[in-house]
C-alpha cells in the first residue's frame, strides 16, 4: 500500500519533471549555443571590430533617454490610473497596453504612418520647418518610448495602486495638494515598483529591433543600435555578430541580477 | 502588497518575452516558416515539397514561375522564402532546409560550402543592373548618380554586406560620387520601400525592382560606363525529380521569359 502510493508520487513527479526539464532546455540551449560557438580567443578582437562600438554607445545613450522619457511622462501618468476607475480609464489602459501585445514591425509602421515625412504629424512638420524624424536618433528613441512606455506604466500602476489609499487621504485631509501627495506619498511609496518598471523598460528598449528598423532605418554610429548591428554583422563577419551578442548578454544578465538582488526577492 | 507587485512584474515579464518573440523582420521569420513545410523533397506519392530561397530582388518573377510550375505538376508545392543573398546563404550554411538557392550576384556564394550542389548542379538565370528608384513625383529631383551627393536629400542604400548595396558602392565608386545616405536596409526590397513609402529621396536598387514597383517609383537609369552587371546563379542541392526539374524550369526559356518580363536580363 504505502509502496504503491511512493510509486506513484514518483510517477506523478516524472509527468511534472519531464515538460520542466524541457521546458528549461528551450530557454537555457540557445544561450549555451551562443557561449558555445563564440571565439573565446579572439573575443576581445571581434569586440574591437568597428561596427560593436558605435552600436553600443548608440544603444546606450537612445535606452537611457528612452528611461528618462518613460519616467518623466509614465510616473504621473500611472499615478493618475491607479487612482481612476471610470469607463474612460479602463479604455486608457487599453490602448496603453496595444504595443505591448503589438508586433514592434507594426509599432515602426504604425509611427512612419504617424511622423513619416508623409505621416499624420509628419508631413505639416515637414513642411513647415524641414524637419525629418526617420533615419534620425530621435525616430529610435521615439521607437524604443512607443514599445517600453506601456511595460513601465503597467509595472508602475500595479505599485501605485497597492499605495494604500488612506494615505493619499489622510495627506489631503491635512492640507497638501494633488501634486505634493503625488511627490511626498506615491513615489516614495511606489519607488522599488518604479525602478523596477524603469528596468523592464530599459530591457525592453535595448532589444527593440522591428520598430526601429522599420522607422529609423540602419545606419552606423546614427540609428544602428546594437540588436541592429548584431542582424547585419551576422551576413559578414558572423563573430563579430557573436561578440556583441555576448556582450549585451552580458548587460542583461547584470540588470536581471540587479533585479532579484534589489526588487524581486 | 508585495505578492500583487510581484504578480504585475511577472505578468509584464511575461508580454515582454512574448514581444521578444515577435521582434523579427519578416526577412528573418520567412526562412524559418518554409523551413517548416519541408521535409525533404521525397520523390513520389503525396505532396512533395520543393524549398525554395531565393534573392528578394526575385520576388515577383519566381512567384510566378512557383505557381506556373505547381500548375504543370499536380502533387508539388514550391515553397518560396525570399531575403537577402546573404542571410540566406548563411542560413542554408547553417543547416536550413533549402532544395534550390538563388542569389543575386556571386559574392554570397563563398557562404556555402564548396560542394554544396555537387549532387544537384549550378546554372545562371538572369542578369541585373543597379538602377535609381525615386517617389513618382521626384520630389528631389534627382537626374543624375552626382544629384545623390545633395545634403538635403535622403538616400538610402542596401547594407554594404547584401550584394545589392555592395553593388550600388561599386556604381558609386565607379562615378566618384559620395551620396547622403541615411539608411543602410537589410535587403532590397526593404530599401525600395523607403522610397515607396516616400521616405527617402532615392534609392539604389536594381534595374527589375524598378519595374516590378511599376507606378509606385520612377527609375533614374545609370549610364552602362558607371553601372555594373551581377549575374543571378541558381543552385540546386540534389538530383531529385521535382527539385531539378523547378530548377530546369527556372533555367528554361518559359523561365528566362518570366525573368525577363520581370525586368531582369536574359543570362
Amino acid at each position: 500500500m504505502g509502496r504503491a502510493r511512493a510509486r506513484s508520487a514518483g510517477w506523478s513527479r516524472a509527468v511534472l519533471l519531464v515538460p520542466a526539464a524541457l521546458g528549461v532546455g528551450l530557454v537555457v540551449l540557445p544561450l549555451l549555443g551562443l557561449l558555445l560557438r563564440t571565439e573565446w580567443g579572439a573575443f576581445a578582437a571581434h569586440l574591437a571590430a568597428p561596427v560593436v562600438w558605435p552600436a553600443i554607445r548608440l544603444s546606450l545613450v537612445t535606452t537611457l533617454v528612452t528611461v528618462a522619457l518613460c519616467a518623466v511622462l509614465g510616473t504621473p501618468l500611472a499615478w493618475l490610473l491607479s487612482r481612476a476607475d471610470g469607463r474612460a480609464a479602463t479604455w486608457l489602459r487599453a490602448v496603453l497596453t496595444v504595443p505591448v501585445v503589438l508586433p514592434p514591425v507594426v509599432g515602426g509602421v504604425a509611427l512612419l504612418m504617424a511622423y513619416g515625412r508623409r505621416g499624420v504629424v509628419g508631413a505639416p512638420l515637414f513642411e513647415a520647418f524641414g524637419l525629418r524624424l526617420p533615419f534620425t536618433p530621435s525616430a529610435v528613441v521615439l521607437a524604443q518610448v512607443f514599445v517600453s512606455l506601456p511595460f513601465f506604466v503597467l509595472a508602475v500602476e500595479g505599485a501605485m495602486r497597492a499605495v494604500d489609499g488612506r494615505y493619499d487621504a489622510v495627506a489631503a485631509t491635512l492640507g497638501a495638494s494633488p501634486l505634493r501627495i503625488f511627490v511626498r506619498v506615491a513615489l516614495p511609496l511606489a519607488a522599488p515598483g518604479i525602478a523596477s518598471g524603469a528596468a523592464l523598460a530599459w530591457a525592453r528598449a535595448l532589444g527593440e529591433f522591428g520598430a526601429t528598423i522599420t522607422f529609423a532605418g540602419n545606419f552606423a554610429g546614427r540609428t544602428q543600435t546594437a540588436p541592429l548591428a548584431v542582424y547585419v554583422a551576422l551576413q559578414n563577419d558572423p563573430q563579430a555578430a557573436l561578440a556583441l551578442s555576448i556582450a549585451m548578454l552580458a548587460v542583461s544578465l547584470l540588470v536581471l541580477g540587479l533585479l532579484r538582488g534589489r526588487w524581486m526577492r | 502588497m508585495r505578492r500583487s507587485r510581484l504578480a504585475v512584474l511577472a505578468a509584464v515579464t511575461g508580454l515582454l518575452a512574448l514581444t521578444a518573440c515577435s521582434a523579427a523582420t519578416p526577412q528573418d521569420t520567412a526562412p524559418g516558416a518554409a523551413g517548416s513545410t519541408s521535409a525533404p523533397a521525397s520523390s513520389g506519392g503525396g505532396s512533395r515539397v520543393v524549398t525554395v530561397l531565393a534573392a528578394a530582388s526575385l520576388t515577383e518573377p519566381f512567384t510566378a514561375l512557383a505557381t506556373a510550375y505547381e500548375q504543370q505538376h499536380p502533387g508539388v508545392t514550391v515553397a518560396l522564402s525570399f531575403g537577402s543573398s546573404t542571410t540566406l546563404a548563411q542560413q542554408i550554411a547553417e543547416g536550413a532546409p533549402a532544395d534550390v538557392y538563388a542569389s543575386a550576384g556571386e559574392s554570397a556564394l563563398a557562404m556555402l560550402p564548396a560542394d554544396a550542389a555537387a549532387d544537384g548542379g549550378r546554372e545562371v538565370v538572369a542578369r541585373n543592373t543597379v538602377e535609381i528608384a525615386v517617389p513618382p513625383d521626384n520630389p528631389g529631383s534627382v537626374s543624375s548618380l552626382a544629384d545623390l551627393a545633395d545634403p538635403d536629400l535622403d538616400v538610402v542604400l542596401c547594407a554594404e554586406t547584401v550584394p545589392c548595396g555592395a553593388a550600388a558602392d561599386q556604381v558609386l565608386a565607379k562615378a566618384g560620387v559620395t551620396p547622403h545616405v541615411v539608411s543602410r536596409e537589410i535587403d532590397v526590397k526593404a530599401t525600395l520601400t523607403k522610397v515607396t513609402l516616400g521616405e527617402a529621396d532615392a534609392a539604389m536598387v536594381y534595374h527589375s525592382d524598378v519595374v516590378s514597383a511599376g507606378a509606385d517609383v520612377e527609375g533614374v537609369e545609370v549610364p552602362a560606363a558607371d553601372n555594373v552587371v551581377l549575374t543571378y546563379p541558381l543552385l540546386w542541392f540534389s538530383k531529385d525529380r521535382d527539385v531539378a526539374g523547378f530548377a530546369r524550369f527556372v533555367a528554361s526559356p518559359q523561365g528566362t521569359a518570366a525573368l525577363t518580363k520581370a525586368g531582369f536580363l536574359a543570362p
